[in-house]
């Protein structure tokens, strides 16, 4: 049906679409800043005062609620208890000992083993390897608490996350409920709730680990639950005719069916906590994070990259080797097993009993030429480079942002929300029309619709760049396997280097700016689209691509005409994945000059009396975010089918 | 059969290695005592707080032998440590009525211990150079003549006005629109953003303006000048919408926990007695900041200098 009547239908869309824009456009010049719903820096709405008065309440009311008595601090108690025991284990003085439980040696004998069993000969050195470069770069104790910590919200997020996934995957209803929270929590900027935090689990490991795992958690959930929902129907029908109750069919079928994918939603769940270290250091989480954010206060760049570089390694081990676990299974020879786990003991028994074993000092250290070459590499870039990049940071702008910006943010907010209602509806119809009805009306409760134009415009920029970089290197990587291996650690790297490190710089070349902003967004979320890309392209089948170049068409062709068009579920899946993804960068776009939703966040993380408007500013982010990802999945839906 | 023995001589070979020996874990044993306790001091994450952390730590170490807990957080986040007991003193407070409101007139939880003896100010600033081959630019009532120099791709046709750290107050909105000037107020967001922006405007002669404060480290390393705005007078900031005067001097001051200055410890006696002076913080600011010595180092020579400063502060027995 859809198909015969799409022909007659397409011709006139894109006219309907110019005509909107044009009405606009025509409307924007006669109601030019009428309506915008301005709100000063430090003006605040009554909903954002009785935010602040709801938030104090809770404060003084701290010690005689037992909610606070007996629910949060028993809470509190048990994760404190359990994080604390990691670090005694392996990153602080404990037990009356000045040194951890376990060393240095011990620590990367058990992660050599330990990958050696459930990844490979190649990743079990790549771990070792791994682990030596932490401590040859003077960081062990640091990378341990917050390699500590991070185990921690990871395990916290597991327990948490797979029976949860298991439910969503089970029950339509449970997913149906369980998404939007989980929208939620991944797109709420944990600057909004950091602060709560401590009032509820006070400072110290229990509040910095319940930050991380509240944006961890989510990913475990997800895949999880899209694991077992990709299990075919018929495996499921089998197991159930033979008999097997619901239990034995999850259990049996179901789960190990569902592992590879479960194993890869625990992959994510790590790299989602890693990303978090810098900002629970703010709440005085150790680890690396306090080293960022220490170095930061001087513009110490080489001390601050340093450390990144090590989140960035402890990162591409545990990528490498819950992604290697989740390939495949493998067994190990008896031998190799009783060999490694002997040595792993003598190597755990002598990191307990001598110092040389248990902290790490060594003659060759790395740290300071990293900090050198960092600060050289980062000076040489601002002495030299602004000449060429301030150039290009007023062109974008002028020709970008500054005309999106306007339209959004300068047009009336009854015409701006007509617009996109009526974009939406011709997208996909009634439901994501009424879905952008409801958003838009959300941002303006907020108080701060401006502000959410003036972002939304910064984000659009943000993710046409992102989209243009994940072609032109996706498609790059989906036809070079040569490539691939050597960008890939690259986009790794940029995903988790802590964003504070590359601020520094940035600010250097671009001033404080909403493009600086745009920028660093960028570098965050270009990663993700690019492997989706290179990803989608790769998977377009040889034997079509080998016809397309037996016919003759040459590489430009193949790519236009076959490689992209077939990999169109893959475009619009990282088209949606980066707009989240440049969404989840506009609070650090508040700390380089992006202002609007970004800057008010900040503020509200900084200033009491601004508490309760940085609470709205992250409830627009989200919603922004929730309005954006409907919109999108369904564009993709009209496009894939 | 060879792969027992390959298994045996690794446990032999780590197991004589074992033997082999080197220092024993335990083997030499260190530790405070005294009455003091424990300490739990704040980390404002600024260096020049971060200076008077270090001295005061360093001092109930080493002279009364506390056990000294630092804690890095931001300063609403310190001051609900008040209530939850989790942080004992803050030694850097710049203003902040509405949390003294909230901490110390309403929840109790927190009360004053004195001046830290340094004076803060907040202000609008130019770098060095600009000031010199424009000195007329240290009067606000010229900042017009000198708007279109300003404008930068964020600013669109006014003047760019870079504010930015979010932790404290700023009326400059207020006072961009009260002085009738023909600037924007483009909100940075970080002390980062602000230092980078000073210190590439002093390299490459750039024209910035923007919000800064002292005593702060990087004064030591440009110095930036104050631009004179109407005088400030007791109450002329009362109608935040209706400010026209420059910022008051701060007196910055110290806080500590109710129930810290009651037990009335060593260590409170220490912050409390606790003053000096902008010239001795930024000292030991910038061996930390520029000189990138950790913070323990930085007050320990401060200290070692100062012997007789220190002196004063310790509790009378």
């Amino acid at each position: 049906m859809v198909a015969v009547a799409a022909p007659r239908q397409l011709p006139r869309k894109p006219l309907i679409f110019a005509g909107i824009v044009l009405a606009w456009l025509v409307l924007w010049l006669v109601f030019r800043n009428v309506g915008t719903l301005a709100l000063g820096a430090a003006d605040l709405t009554p909903l954002h005062r009785w935010v602040n008065d709801v938030n104090d309440a809770v404060g003084a009311s701290r010690n005689s609620n037992p909610v606070f008595l007996y629910f949060f601090n028993e809470i509190r108690l048990v994760i404190d208890e359990f994080v604390t025991f990691i670090q005694a284990l392996i990153a602080q003085p404990s037990f009356g000992r000045p040194v951890p439980v376990i060393g240095w040696l011990g620590v990367v004998a058990i992660a050599g083993f330990v990958s050696l069993a459930v990844a490979g000969w190649r990743v079990a050195l790549l771990a070792v390897a791994g682990f030596v470069f932490l401590g040859l770069q003077g960081l062990w104790q640091e990378s341990m608490d917050t390699l500590s910590l991070t185990l921690a919200a990871v395990v916290i997020s597991l327990l948490i996350g797979i029976p949860l996934g298991i439910w969503a995957g089970l029950s339509d209803r449970a997913h149906r409920i369980l998404t939007p929270v989980l929208d939620f929590m991944q797109t709420m900027p944990t600057f909004v709730y950091l602060a709560p935090l401590t009032l509820f689990f006070l400072i110290g490991p229990a509040s910095a680990t319940i930050a991380t795992l509240i944006y961890a958690a989510p990913p475990a959930i997800r895949i999880t639950a899209h694991a077992i929902r990709t299990v075919p129907r018929t495996t499921v029908e089998a197991s159930e005719s033979l008999g097997a109750t619901q239990k034995q069919t999850l259990v049996k079928v179901l789960l190990p069916s569902a592992r590879k994918t479960i194993v890869l939603g625990i992959n994510q769940t790590i790299m989602a906590a890693l990303s978090m270290v810098t900002i629970a250091a703010l709440i005085d989480a150790p680890g690396l994070g306090k080293t960022v954010v220490k170095a930061l206060q001087t513009l110490d760049v080489g001390t601050a990259f340093n450390a990144g570089l090590a989140i960035v390694v402890l990162a591409i081990v545990l990528d490498r080797v819950t992604t290697a676990a989740a390939s495949e299974r493998r067994t190990l020879p008896r031998w190799a097993l009783f060999g490694g786990l002997g040595v792993t003991g003598v190597c755990v028994y002598l990191s307990y009993t001598y110092l040389w074993a248990a902290e790490f000092q060594s003659d060759v250290e790395i740290g300071s030429a990293i900090r050198k070459g960092a600060t050289a590499v980062t000076e040489w870039a601002q002495d030299s480079l602004p000449v060429i990049t301030d150039g290009f940071k007023d062109f974008v702008t002028i020709v970008l942002i500054n005309p999106l910006q306007a339209l959004l943010a300068e047009s009336p907010w009854f015409l701006v929300a007509l617009v996109i209602v009526a974009l939406s509806f011709m997208i996909g119809g009634v439901r994501p029309a009424i879905v952008s009805a409801v958003c838009i009306a959300a941002l303006i409760a907020t108080g701060l619709w401006q502000d959410s134009m003036i972002t939304l415009a910064s984000t659009l920029v943000a993710t046409i760049l992102v989209m243009l970089l994940g072609i032109v290197v996706g498609v790059w990587m989906g036809r070079s396997r040569r490539a691939d291996r050597f960008i890939r650690p690259i986009l790794d790297a940029a995903q988790v280097m802590p964003a504070f490190v590359y601020l520094v710089p940035f600010l250097a070349l671009f001033s404080a700016s909403r493009f600086t902003a745009i920028i660093a967004a960028v570098v965050f979320a270009a990663p993700v689209a690019i492997k989706i890309i290179a990803d989608g392209i790769r998977a377009v089948s040889p034997a079509t691509v080998e016809a397309s170049t037996a016919l003759g068409s040459s590489s430009w062709q193949t790519i236009v005409k076959v490689q992209l068009p077939m990999a169109r579920g893959a475009l619009t899946l990282a088209a949606n994945q980066g707009l989240i993804y440049v969404l989840s960068m506009v609070v650090v776009g508040g700390l380089v000059g992006a202002g609007a939703l970004g800057y008010d966040v900040v503020a509200g993380f900084s200033q009491g009396q601004l508490y309760g408007k940085g609470l709205a500013a992250g409830v627009a982010i989200v919603v922004l975010g929730v309005m954006l990802d409907r919109l999108t999945q369904a564009a993709a839906k009209r496009w894939t089918n | 059969m060879a792969r027992h023995s390959v298994l045996g001589a690794v446990l032999v070979g780590a197991l004589a290695l074992a033997g082999c020996g080197g220092a024993k874990v335990g083997d030499t044993s260190s530790g405070a005592t005294g009455d003091c306790g424990t300490f739990n001091l704040a980390i404002n994450p600024w260096v020049g707080y971060e200076a008077n952390a270090a001295v005061l730590a360093y001092v109930a170490e080493k002279e009364l032998k506390c056990k000294v807990t630092k804690k890095e957080l931001k300063e609403e986040v310190a001051w609900q440590g008040f209530g939850t007991g989790e942080v004992d003193a803050v030694v850097e407070n710049w203003g902040h009525d509405d949390l003294r409101k909230k901490y110390i007139d309403e929840q109790k939880t927190a009360v004053s211990a004195g001046s830290t003896g340094v004076k803060g100010q907040i202000g609008w600033y130019v770098p060095p150079w600009l000031a010199k081959e424009h000195p007329d630019i240290l009067d606000w009532n010229n900042l017009n003549k000198y708007a279109d120099q300003f404008k930068t791709s964020e600013s669109g046709d006014k003047g760019q006005l870079l504010d930015g750290d979010p932790s404290f107050v700023t009326n400059d909105e207020a006072l961009v629109k009260n002085l009738n000037l023909n600037y924007k107020v483009v909100y940075g967001g970080s002390e980062t953003a602000l230092i980078q922006a000073f210190r590439q405007a002093e390299k490459d002669k750039k024209w910035v303006i923007g919000y800064f404060y002292s005593p702060q480290w990087l004064l030591n390393e440009i110095k930036l000048e104050k631009v004179k705005l109407p005088e400030y007078k007791a109450g002329c900031d009362a109608d935040a919408e209706k400010i026209a005067c420059d910022y008051p001097d701060y007196d910055l001051d110290k806080l500590v926990s109710k129930k810290f200055a009651d037990a009335n410890g060593p260590a409170y006696q220490l912050v409390k007695n606790f003053k000096w002076t902008n010239e001795d913080q930024n000292t030991v600011a910038k061996y930390i900041a520029e000189d990138k010595m950790k913070p323990e180092d930085a007050a320990k020579k401060w200290a070692d200098a100062n012997a007789d400063k220190v002196k004063a502060w310790l509790p009378k027995a």
